[in-house]
This record gives structure tokens, C-alpha cells and sequence, in this order.
């Protein structure tokens, strides 16, 4: 039975030390800004599980394209894994941005264009986990699912460049917001750490958790493919 | 001068669902893993005692 690698085990602990550390530069590192008081400290996990919720959708397009080419079956499983990790982190960073709405805005919602793209695009990838549990053959799954990450890969751009495009009340962190932004601070230094250390350590949970969700894949061929030869 | 308001149940509220959403995708890999893992061991004996 295949052992679980070092390198993982390594990983793993990393993971825990890091969400860790991101927790305390949230909480208690990071000043506390004036205007929005304590909420605004959800801001570094918002920004943190967006940028490898959208990390691993485009990975995602670029397994599918990989796959298209060379028909390897380990492309297939990486693009579920990447999908699946970056669909929940997604999730994460519309639950708190909405927690992080309802005292800025005043509302829990707003079909605003940031966050109207964002919820197509997780929407577009719960909608591809319904796609592949409906197709039983291995290799046709594989297809359709290449096919539709791929395009489902062009939302995370339209997503990303949505408050940078078009008018809108989402705060821009780099470089212009729209003049009817609301709810945006200037960063002091300590905010400015308190932010890369999220995005170093969501990238380092991300790794880890799409390491362990291939492993999964890998089991779930060999038992697939187990089966199909106890049977014959 | 005004006051910060307070925030704080809502800050709260944001982590609490973060590391929960977070342990439940953790929780079924884990569940997931040790199914397959199973799964797999009971295959293995079975496609042994067929040879």
C-alpha cells in the first residue's frame, strides 16, 4: 500500500504552524482600523482564500489543457483536487466578505459587479462537480471536465479585474478603486505584513491540501480499476 | 471624537465559519481516505483468493 510520503508529513505541519501564525497577525498583530473597528480584521483570511481560490482555478484550466494534450489521467486528477480545494477557499471569501458587508454597506448582499462575478464563478465550479457526477465513462469524464475548466477558467480573470473595470462599491487593495467604492482603508505597515503572512500561508494549506486530495484521486482510480478486474 | 464601533461579533462570526468550513474539508478528506484505503485492502485480498 502506497506510504505516505515525508515531504507530505513535512507539509502538514507546516500548515497548521502557518494558519496559526496568519491567525495571530489577523487577531492580534494587525492594528485595529478606525472606521470599520474589529470586522475589518476578516479582511486578511477574505484576501488570503481569494487568491488561492482563484490560484487554483486557473491551475485547474491549465491541468485541463495539459490533459487535452497528452490524455494522461493524472492531469484529470489534479484538475479535480485543484477544483475542489479552490471551491471551498472560494466559498470562504464570499462568507466573509458579506460578514465584512453587513457593517460596511449595511447589507449582507449587493449584486454589485465583484460580487455578482464571484458567485458565477463558484457557482461555475459547484456546477462542474455536477457535470462529472453525471458522466460514468473515466476517460469521457476527463474530457468534459478539461473542456469545462477551461472555460470556466475565463470567470477568474473577469472576477478579478470586475473592480478594476467597472463601477462599483468593492474596495480595490492594489492599485485604483472606482469613486464609488465604499468601505476602503489605507493600509499601515503592520496591515500590509499581517497580509502577505495570509498569502503565504493559504499558499502553503493550499499545497498540502491538493497534495492530499491527488493521493485520494490515485486511490479512488486503483479501487475503480480493481473492481472493473474482480468483476470480469 | 467618535468611537470605533464595535465589530467584533461580526469578526468573530467570519473565523468561526472560516475554520469550521475549513475542518469540515479536512474532516472528509480524511473520511475519504481511510474509505478508499479500506476499500482497497479488502480488493486487494479479494482479487488474492481469486488467483
Amino acid at each position: 500500500m502506497q506510504s505516505r510520503p515525508i515531504a507530505l508529513t513535512i507539509l502538514d505541519i507546516l500548515s497548521v504552524i502557518s494558519i496559526g501564525v496568519a491567525t495571530y497577525f489577523a487577531l492580534v498583530f494587525a492594528p485595529t482600523e478606525l472606521f470599520m473597528g474589529q470586522v475589518q480584521r476578516v479582511f486578511y483570511f477574505h484576501v488570503g482564500t481569494a487568491w488561492v481560490g482563484m490560484l487554483g482555478f486557473i491551475l485547474a484550466a491549465v491541468a485541463g489543457v495539459i490533459y487535452l494534450i497528452n490524455k494522461d489521467m493524472k492531469w484529470d486528477r489534479f484538475e479535480v483536487a485543484a477544483v475542489e480545494i479552490s471551491t471551498m477557499f472560494f466559498f470562504i471569501t464570499i462568507v466573509l466578505g458579506s460578514i465584512w458587508a453587513r457593517p460596511a454597506w449595511n447589507t449582507w448582499w449587493t449584486w454589485d459587479p465583484r460580487l455578482t462575478t464571484a458567485a458565477i464563478t463558484e457557482l461555475i465550479y459547484i456546477a462542474y462537480f455536477m457535470l462529472r457526477a453525471g458522466i460514468e465513462d473515466p476517460e469521457k469524464r476527463a474530457r468534459f471536465g478539461a473542456v469545462y475548466t477551461l472555460l470556466g477558467g475565463i470567470s477568474v480573470p473577469i472576477t478579478f479585474m470586475a473592480i478594476r473595470l467597472f463601477r462599483t462599491i468593492h474596495p480595490v487593495v492594489v492599485g485604483n478603486e472606482s469613486a464609488a467604492a465604499e468601505g476602503g482603508f489605507s493600509m499601515t505597515g503592520d496591515m500590509v505584513t499581517a497580509m502577505l503572512v495570509a498569502f503565504a500561508a493559504f499558499t502553503i494549506i493550499f499545497i498540502d491540501l491538493l497534495w492530499h486530495r491527488i493521493r485520494i484521486g490515485g486511490l479512488q482510480e486503483k479501487v475503480e480499476q480493481l473492481k472493473l478486474k474482480i468483476s470480469m | 471624537m467618535e468611537s470605533i464601533p464595535d465589530t467584533s461579533g461580526y469578526m468573530i462570526a467570519g473565523y468561526v465559519i472560516a475554520f469550521l468550513t475549513m475542518g469540515i474539508h479536512v474532516l472528509s478528506l480524511y473520511i475519504r481516505n481511510k474509505n478508499l484505503r479500506r476499500d482497497l485492502e479488502m480488493l486487494e485480498s479479494l482479487d488474492t483468493e481469486k488467483k
